[in-house]
C-alpha cells in the first residue's frame, strides 16, 4: 500500500508537472494578453485551452533537425539535461504533509544543485550549436551564472539558521507561527531575483534575448528538442514558485477550511502569475548591469542579512 | 538604487492595473470592425441613375494604377457612347490605394468598405466586368456623366446637357 502510494506520488509529480508546464505555455499567453488589453489565444476549445495541446502536437510533429556543423552528442544531450534537472528538483518539494516524493535531510542543497545543473543545458546547448548567436547566449548564461549563484545559496542560509534544518518539511513546519517572508524579507527578495535569473525568465532571460540574439542559446534547436527547452523553462517557473512558497510563504500551511495541498497550489499559482507579470512589465538589463547588481548590491545585502540573522539567533539562543 | 526599485514596482503596478481595463481587440469574424464609408476596399464599377454603366473606357484608371492591375478595352455602342469591351482588375496585385477612384472622371470606379476577398485559387482573384459591376450608383447617386458633359451622343445633341447653353451661331452677327 505504502509502496503504491509513493509510486502514485512520483508519477503524479512527473505527469502533473509536465502537464502543468504545457498548460502554462497557454496560460502565460492568456495572462499576458489580459495585461496588455488584448485576448491572447482564445480560439481553440474553451478559453483557447486546446492551444496548449495543439502546440504540443505541432512540436512533436515538427522536423527535428540536428545541424551537421554542431557537436552532435552534446547538442542532443543539452535539452534533456534541463528537463531531467528540473524534474529532479520536484522530488524534494513537499506538497502537503505526507505528500512528497522524498524528504531528504539535505533537500535544500539538492534543490540548489539541481537548478544549477539545469544551467549547464543552456551553456552546452549554446556551445554545441556552433552558431554565433547561440554562442553569445551561452556566454551570457555563464556570465549570469557567476553573478547570481553565489547569493542564491547564501540567501537561503538565513532560513536554514532559523529553522535549524535543510529539510524542506522541517522548514515548512518551522513557519507554523510566522512565515519566513516576514523575518527573512531580505532573503526572500534576493532569492526571488536569483530564482528569476536561475531559470532564465524575463527580465533576466539574457541567454535567450529574442530581441538581440534571435533565440539565443536555442537558435539551432527545433521540434522536440526545442520544446524540451521550453518545457524546462516552464518547469523551472513552477519549481521556483513552489520553492519560494515552501521556503518563505509557509508551504502548505493555511487556514483549515481548505486542505493543505490546495493552499500550496494557490500560493504557487500566485507566484506563477507574478512571474508572468514580471515578463509583461520589466525590461531586460544588460548583462554587465546584472553582474554589477549581483556582486555590488545583492551579495552585500545577503551577507548583511546572514550576519544579522546569525547574531539574532545567537542573542536569543536557539530559535 | 531605491528610486529605481520603486520605479520597477510602479511599472509592475501599472501593468497589473490593466487587468481591469477594457480589451482593445475586436473579435473579428464574430464582431465586425467599423469601416468608414470611404474605406478603401474592394473596387466596384457603378452605374448612373438611369442604370447604364458609367465607365467610358478612358483608361485613366489603368494609367493611374501604380501596380498595373487594371486592364480594359474601349468600344462604342450605336449611340456613340463609349463603354469598356472588357474590364479586368487583378485583385491579387491591387494595393487598394484608391488612385483609380481619384483618376476616374465619371465616378464609375469606386472603392467600397469590403475587404473579405480571400480565395484558395489565385486565378479567382481576377475580377471581370460582370463581377465588378454593381446595380447602383455608389457614392454619387445623382451623377450622370453624359447628362452633364458636352459630348454629343445619340439622343442628346450639342447644348442639350445640363448647365449647358445652346451653341452660339458664330456666323450670325446678331447679339
Amino acid at each position: 500500500m505504502d509502496e503504491i502510494f509513493i509510486y502514485l506520488i512520483i508519477f503524479g509529480t512527473l505527469f502533473g508537472a509536465i502537464l502543468y508546464a504545457v498548460v502554462l505555455v497557454w496560460f502565460e499567453r492568456r495572462l499576458l494578453g489580459l495585461w496588455q488589453d488584448r485576448f491572447g489565444p482564445n480560439r481553440v476549445g474553451p478559453f483557447g485551452i486546446g492551444l496548449a495541446f495543439a502546440d504540443m502536437i505541432k512540436l512533436i510533429a515538427k522536423e527535428d533537425w540536428v545541424p551537421p556543423f554542431s557537436d552532435k552528442f552534446i547538442f542532443i544531450f543539452a535539452p534533456t539535461a534541463v528537463m531531467i534537472a528540473m524534474l529532479m528538483g520536484f522530488a524534494v518539494v513537499p506538497y502537503a504533509p505526507g505528500i512528497y516524493v522524498v524528504d531528504l535531510n539535505i533537500a535544500l542543497l539538492f534543490f540548489l544543485g539541481m537548478t544549477s545543473l539545469a544551467v549547464y543545458s543552456v551553456l552546452l546547448g549554446g556551445l554545441a550549436s556552433r552558431n554565433k548567436y547561440a554562442l553569445l547566449g551561452g556566454l551570457r548564461s555563464a556570465a549570469q551564472m557567476v553573478s547570481y549563484e553565489v547569493f542564491m545559496g547564501l540567501s537561503l542560509m538565513g532560513v536554514v539558521m532559523l529553522s535549524g534544518s535543510f529539510s524542506l518539511v522541517d522548514i515548512v513546519n518551522a513557519q507554523k507561527d510566522l512565515w519566513f517572508v516576514v523575518s527573512q524579507f531580505l532573503g526572500f527578495f534576493v532569492f526571488l531575483i536569483a530564482g528569476i535569473a536561475e531559470i532564465h525568465r524575463l527580465p533576466f532571460d539574457l541567454p535567450e534575448a529574442e530581441h538581440e540574439l534571435v533565440a539565443g542559446f536555442h537558435t539551432e534547436y527545433s521540434g522536440m528538442k526545442f520544446s524540451m527547452f521550453m518545457l524546462g523553462e516552464y518547469l523551472g517557473v513552477i519549481l521556483i514558485s513552489s520553492m519560494i512558497v515552501t521556503i518563505f510563504f509557509g508551504g502548505w500551511l493555511g487556514p483549515d477550511f481548505l486542505p493543505p495541498i490546495f493552499w500550496f497550489g494557490i500560493k504557487t499559482f500566485i507566484f506563477i502569475c507574478f512571474f508572468v507579470l514580471l515578463r509583461g512589465a520589466i525590461p531586460r538589463p544588460r548583462y554587465d548591469q546584472l553582474m554589477s547588481l549581483g556582486w555590488k548590491v545583492m551579495l552585500p545585502l545577503t551577507l548583511i542579512n546572514l550576519m544579522v540573522t546569525g547574531g539574532v539567533v545567537l542573542w536569543w539562543g536557539q530559535a | 538604487m531605491i528610486e529605481s526599485i520603486i520605479s520597477q514596482i510602479r511599472t509592475l503596478w501599472t501593468v497589473l492595473i490593466h487587468m481591469f481595463l477594457r480589451r482593445e481587440t475586436v473579435q473579428y469574424p464574430e464582431e465586425m470592425p467599423y469601416l468608414a464609408p470611404r474605406y478603401r476596399g474592394r473596387i466596384v464599377l457603378t452605374r448612373d441613375p438611369d442604370g447604364v454603366e458609367r465607365c467610358v473606357a478612358c483608361n485613366l484608371c489603368a494609367v493611374a494604377c501604380p501596380v498595373d492591375c487594371i486592364a480594359l478595352e474601349k468600344t462604342e455602342d450605336e449611340d456613340g457612347r463609349w463603354y469598356p469591351e472588357f474590364f479586368r482588375i487583378n485583385f491579387s496585385r491591387c494595393i487598394m490605394c484608391g488612385f483609380c477612384e481619384e483618376a476616374c472622371p465619371t465616378y464609375a470606379i469606386q472603392l467600397t468598405p469590403d475587404f473579405e476577398m480571400c480565395e484558395y485559387d489565385r486565378q479567382n482573384m481576377v475580377y471581370e466586368k460582370e463581377h465588378l459591376l454593381i446595380d447602383g450608383p455608389g457614392k454619387y447617386p445623382d451623377y450622370s456623366f453624359y447628362r452633364i458633359a458636352g459630348k454629343t451622343i445619340g439622343g442628346k445633341d450639342k447644348g442639350e446637357a445640363e448647365n449647358e447653353a445652346p451653341p452660339v451661331d458664330v456666323k450670325s452677327l446678331l447679339p
